[in-house]
């Protein structure tokens, strides 16, 4: 890996426990080095990465260079540190591989410290698949100079040439004098302090992909026994002693203000703490139901202002009448030339990303200082908030973050961190809040909505001669074509988004792959080509053509587009994003009342080199039937400033019978570096249905979700 | 008016004093601390907070605490014995059927009571009665393998 490093190391003598929730409020540096026992610390300060990260909220820019990464403890303990968290997309399993292949020892030994802002050094926020591009590469790094240091030092105690040892499972073996070491035995030597002084050895290298031993292979969850057993405490799960449970006012609708509000009722209330600052207004109690009744009786009490809002039905109307210097198509020429022109806009629903843990956080203050247990993929954002809000010491907040239940780029933004802190502060003790399943359909934010125009012109062999690309709303992640076009502009434009939006998994790129897929296909019909072979004409990318052909071959696409029937449909679409390749063919069936089932799905997927087959499956799974949701059904409905389907009742996600017969191919490129594979394996399933349904219907799709033309 | 509710949880016998109209769910998890059984939707949509009451699966985030009276509770934190887990769990982490893990105690215990009335289940029986519970990480296809296993394994 070509990451440059500085590398510092630290020597601590000092012992202590390991219990990492004895005292939340003391944690600092050193103490954690106390916590984890005496032994070797290795800091490896990080490059700045601002420029390669570019896009959002990359963590590109911060000033905090030098991070500790490494531990090595005189019980034989290694702990690796992580900014990264772990929200189910697999970096735990990840980074604990990255580091036990540097390191030489198995994964199984190595406790990865995730998202605990008083230990972890800052690795940006975990989104848009930069943990295994960006923070695999320095933790490698790092480990490899563990490693290397530890050689040396035992070279140097036996007076052998470090040639001549052998690493393997955490002991260092010199063969020839039949001695061993372990990393404990080293991290417990006298002369240690001295030896660690010296900078680490500049020529670092890591392991490169035909020697790998762990990376590479399936490697399960670390914590998997826990997932099963219920051991493991989710964010959610945090009990803190006298704790209380929190509830917020909301607001009836959007766009609306608090005029006024009697806290009365509720204060009247036995052990209801009740907090008022401005526009928040909460409470806490012993139990849930207490503080549940507490906030409906102030909201009984509450008067808004209320404005009015557009609702679900006009939306897309709305946002384009909205839109700001929306650029013309810049191509008279070409399309006064063309032998056919086609223009078409495409439609996309806001839609949640409902994790099926809710948000919470609990809050707790000791000694003016406060620690905050909570889901983010955020946590030094989040920490800063907290800084900020309080108007306190960067090191009197702790932030940590446990494994958390699902994210898919909902849990990037949020104020659950900040509603738990300021209702615990008022309260005297820990406060828990949690957000119900209405709340979160309501107050988290959406992925955006979409108003996409196309048009482009096609010359008299059906060769593309120009591409004109508007995505109003969305945002522009994957918004260029990989197709050759002639002359192409593809853009970005704003508007007036009446609901919160944020992040999604692979972002804009569902919205815009699916305007452009289903766009090749109407071009392929207008140039009498077959949508494989029109877009093999027009594409240059040879890994995207890798796996469209991948992809095809394995769903039998040239006999089976051949075959017509009303009620059965084959659509195909491929795309990249993120550095990373994906092509898709689904078959549909349709009943008489115009039902769809989505029946097979074959997807090809590559992300350079695969780091761990398993977790890369259930990601690629994962991500075909969460876009299987957005395709046939999700769709945020409002009215008036009030979401309609604030449920699992109303807004119908997938469940277990939508899962279609999977054929999934994971090609593995050892030549290429590992890129992440979370997000892109989404953006081709939504236009390979849709074009499926034309090819049954004869009509085609140009909005999501689905609606079956009649 | 408080009530006292007297039941089994976990084979352990547990008396509770509270407002009866508590969920019993929120019992588990805030004067249990067993934080095992999980909140979803609290609207019986998504079956993370699935127990077992007297050996069949319920919604604990539906019922009210009063509902599990002198009766017997099993959750996810009594599944294993001593260190040697349930073979529905096995199965789950053999197959590794979760992403973040979150939907998985409600989708084990529901396999579990799936075994119990269905020793035998075929596949459409399976996608049915798992059917009420969501994996928003769309584990499903795994937790279907999971479910194949654990069946497999009491044959
Ligand atoms: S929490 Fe009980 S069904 Fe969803
Ligand atoms: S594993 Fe995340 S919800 Fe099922």
């Amino acid at each position: 890996m070509s990451t440059r490093q500085d590398k510092r190391i630290v020597k601590s003598q000092v012992k202590s426990t390991c219990d990492r929730t004895a005292a939340p409020n003391e944690i600092s540096r050193r103490d954690f080095v106390q916590m984890l026992g005496a032994g070797l610390l290795i800091a490896v300060s990080a490059p700045v990465v601002s420029a390669q990260r570019g896009g959002r909220g990359g963590g590109g820019g911060r000033a905090r260079s030098i991070s500790a990464r490494l531990h090595v403890g005189i019980d034989g303990t290694i702990s690796v540190m992580t900014g990264k968290i772990e929200q189910g997309q697999g970096a735990r399993a990840e980074i604990t591989a990255a580091a036990a292949e540097e390191l030489g020892v198995a994964a199984s030994r190595l406790n990865l410290i995730m998202g605990d802002t008083s230990l972890v050094p800052d690795d940006g926020p975990t989104v848009g698949s930069m943990t295994t591009p960006l923070t695999i590469p320095p933790v490698r790094q790092a480990a490899a100079a563990a490693r290397t240091l530890l050689i040396g030092l035992a070279a140097q105690k036996w007076g052998v040439d470090r040639a001549a040892l052998q690493v393997s499972d955490g002991k260092i073996t010199h063969a020839a004098s039949n001695r061993t070491l372990t990393y404990a035995d080293l991290a417990r030597t006298e002369d240690l302090p001295k030896a660690f002084a010296q900078a680490a050895p500049a020529d670092v290298t890591v392991r490169v992909v035909k020697d790998w031993k762990v990376l590479g292979t399936p490697l399960p969850r670390p914590n998997g026994r826990d997932l099963v057993t219920g051991a493991h405490r989710f964010p959610s799960d945090i009990i803190r002693p006298g704790m209380l449970y929190g509830k917020v006012l909301r607001a009836p609708a959007y766009g609306v203000k608090l005029i006024s509000v009697d806290l009365a009722p509720a204060k009247a209330m036995k052990d209801v703490v009740v907090v008022q600052e401005g526009s928040f207004v909460g409470v806490a109690a012993r139990t849930t139901l207490v503080a549940e009744r507490a906030i409906e009786e102030i909201a009984k009490t509450a008067q808004w202002e209320t404005s009015p809002q557009p609702s679900s039905t006009e939306i897309f109307g709305y946002l384009k009448r909205r839109a700001q210097n929306q650029p013309a198509n810049p191509f008279a020429d070409e399309l006064a030339k063309a032998a056919k022109v086609l223009k078409a806009t495409y439609n996309v629903a806001y839609i949640q990303h409902t994790p099926m843990e809710t948000r919470s956080a609990v809050a707790e203050w000791a000694d003016g200082k406060l620690t905050v247990w909570t889901g983010t993929q955020n946590p030094f954002g989040w920490h800063s908030q907290l800084v900020q809000a309080f108007g306190l010491a960067t090191d009197a907040v702790r932030l940590l973050v446990p494994d958390f239940g699902g994210g898919f780029g909902g849990k990037s933004q949020g104020e659950v961190h900040v509603e738990a802190a300021r209702l615990a502060k008022a309260a005297g003790k820990p406060v828990c809040v949690k957000w119900t399943r209405a709340e979160e359909f309501t107050w988290a934010y959406f992925r955006p909505a979409a108003v996409i125009e196309i048009e482009a012109g096609l010359d008299p062999k059906g060769v593309l001669t120009s591409w004109h690309f508007v995505n109003i709303n969305a945002g522009s992640p994957g918004i260029e074509t990989p197709y050759r076009a002639g002359r192409a502009q593809s853009r970005s434009v704003n508007t007036n988004s009446p609901l919160r939006q944020g992040s999604y998994r692979a972002l804009a790129s569902t919205g815009n792959n699916f305007a452009r897929e289903c766009f090749m296909d109407e071009l392929a019909a207008a140039a009498g080509a077959d949508p494989l072979e029109f877009r093999l004409a027009h594409l240059d990318n040879p890994r995207i053509r890798a796996v469209l052909e991948a992809a095809t071959q394995r769903f039998d696409w040239k006999n089976r587009v051949e075959r017509k029937s009303p009620t059965v449909g084959v659509g195909l679409a491929c795309g990249t994003e993120k550095n990373s390749v994906v092509a898709a063919c689904a078959e549909i069936a349709l009943d008489e009342a115009g039902k769809m089932t989505v029946c097979r799905v074959c997807e090809a997927f590559e992300c350079g080199k695969i780091l761990n087959p398993v977790n890369l499956m259930s990601q690629v799974q994962g991500c075909i039937i969460m876009g299987m949701g957005a395709a046939l059904r999700e769709e945020m409905r409002f009215a008036n400033g009030k979401i309609l389907n604030a449920s699992f009742g109303s807004y119908e996600v997938p469940r277990f019978d939508d899962v279609p017969e999977l054929d999934i191919q994971l090609l593995d490129r050892p030549d290429m570096n590992a890129v992440g594979g979370g997000e892109t394996p989404i953006i081709a399933i939504a236009p390979a249905i849709a074009n499926a349904v034309y090819h049954a219907t004869g009509k085609r799709v140009r909005a999501l979700p689905i609606k079956v033309p009649v | 008016m408080d009530a006292t509710i007297t039941f089994t949880v976990n084979g352990q016998p547990r008396t509770v004093t509270t407002d009866p109209q508590r969920r019993l769910l929120d019992v588990l998890r805030e004067d249990l601390q067993l934080t095992g059984t999980k909140y979803g939707c609290g609207d019986g949509y998504c079956g993370a907070c699935t127990v077992l009451i007297d050996g069949k699966r319920e919604r604990a985030c539906h019922l009210p605490v009063t509902a599990a009276d002198k009766r017997d509770i099993l959750t996810i934190e009594g599944l294993c014995q001593g260190d040697k887990l349930h073979p529905v769990q096995e199965a789950f982490m053999a197959e590794n059927a979760f992403q973040c893990g979150y939907c998985t105690p409600g989708m084990i215990m529901s396999t579990v009571a799936l075994l119990k009335e269905k020793p035998n289940p075929s596949e459409a029986q399976i996608r049915e009665w798992m059917n009420g519970h969501l994996c928003r990480c769309c584990g499903y296809p795994k937790i279907l393998n999971a479910v194949r296993r654990a069946a497999q394994a009491r044959r």
